[in-house]
């Protein structure tokens, strides 16, 4: 790494990364168990993943780092894609392949 | 071993499939950028196999380059990986009654993929039993987990003899659009959806990713807001 990321500093990193990691996915898991939540707890929780998915994914989509963070037509237009086949066929397969196919057709056809 | 219930870790591995695709380019992209910031190989899969969250390994390679102080890099690192703590509470009402060597399971294969597909899959069959619910993230994580560890040791291996060309880094966005798309099923949704997109974008400068974490509770909310008017607004229809 260099000098400043010595071997056992790389470890300590990589365990205490590890250890951190997996006591937030434990978090709720462990120390709620089955105790019953409130319905509106409940609702609001159903919502997590197209709550949180979406927002992990515009930057990346908007504003890639392999392209220095500028808007790339290839990109935008594969996710697009993406998206309304998903959302259309209601299949994560049928989603992935064509935004990747997309993906490759764009980059090809802009050299 | 009790009796494995071969339809719902079945229904899990056929659920993980379509990951397959991305996960393994996703994989690849870690070991090379892990190795060319200077992990050796036993450190790169030493991360891959503990942190097992591809988002925050490429955070922490990232500040480790960057000379970060250690704190800094846990701090950003940890940061990325905070809204497993709302899976977490998500699954909790699901596995939370089984013993805590299975929850502790569960929470380590607690992935986007695995936390996502399943929590769609017991909101629509809540009746499934803890351990089959367990069963199911294990089988999601069958075709997932094994690629992330073997794609991360072969690009660790390759190194940079990958071209940039190949944009490697848009499997993860395209994996994580097409995991989302389908599950876009009602109006409360679409609001929770957007609502995540438009304030990310804009509390994008917030220190150690911290924004998303604002951005999702807000949607979480607008989902759960939009929803309860749309049943009330039903509701009152039917009386009139």
């Amino acid at each position: 790494m260099n000098a400043t990321f010595t071997d056992p500093k790389i470890w300590l990193v990589i365990a205490l990364l590890g250890l951190g990691t997996f006591l937030i996915r434990f978090s709720f898991l462990g120390l709620i168990g089955d105790r019953p939540l409130p319905p509106w707890v409940l609702r609001v929780l159903r919502f997590t993943p197209v709550a949180v998915i979406p927002g992990l994914v515009a930057p990346l989509v908007l504003w890639p780092a392999a392209t220095d963070g500028q808007p790339d037509p290839a990109r935008l237009t594969a996710a697009a894609i993406t998206f309304a086949v998903g959302f259309w066929t209601k299949n994560v397969l049928a989603g992935i392949v064509s935004g990747a196919a997309t993906l490759y057709l764009m980059l090809w056809l802009m050299g | 071993m009790t009796e494995i219930n071969r339809p719902l870790y079945g229904q899990g591995v056929r659920d993980g499939l379509p990951y397959v695709l991305v996960i393994l380019p996703f994989a690849i992209l870690f070991g090379v950028v892990a190795t060319e910031a200077g992990l050796d190989i036993a450190q790169t899969m030493g991360m891959t196999i503990l942190v097992i969250a591809g988002a925050s390994q490429f955070a922490a390679v990232a500040q480790m380059s960057d000379q970060a102080p250690v704190i800094m890099v846990l701090a950003t690192s940890l940061a990325v990986n905070l809204r497993m703590a709302m899976y977490s509470a998500s699954l909790a009402p699901h596995l939370g009654g089984e013993p805590l060597w299975r929850r502790a399971l569960a929470a380590y294969f607690l992935v986007d993929q695995s936390a996502v597909m399943s929590i769609e899959k017991f909101e629509v069959e809540p009746q499934h039993s803890g351990v089959e619910k367990l069963k199911y993230i294990l089988g999601v994580m069958t075709p997932v987990a094994p690629l992330w560890y073997g794609g991360t040791l072969i690009g660790a291996l390759v190194g940079s003899s990958i071209p940039e060309s190949f944009a490697l880094d848009f499997a993860m966005p395209i994996t994580f659009i097409a995991m989302i798309a389908p599950m876009i099923k009602s109006l409360a949704h679409l609001a929770a959806a957007a609502t995540s997109v438009v304030l990310a974008l804009i509390l994008a400068g917030m220190p150690y990713g911290t924004g998303l974490l604002v951005a999702g509770l807000a949607a979480m909310i607008a989902g759960a807001l939009v929803e309860t008017a749309l049943e009330r607004r039903a509701a009152g229809g039917s009386q009139a």
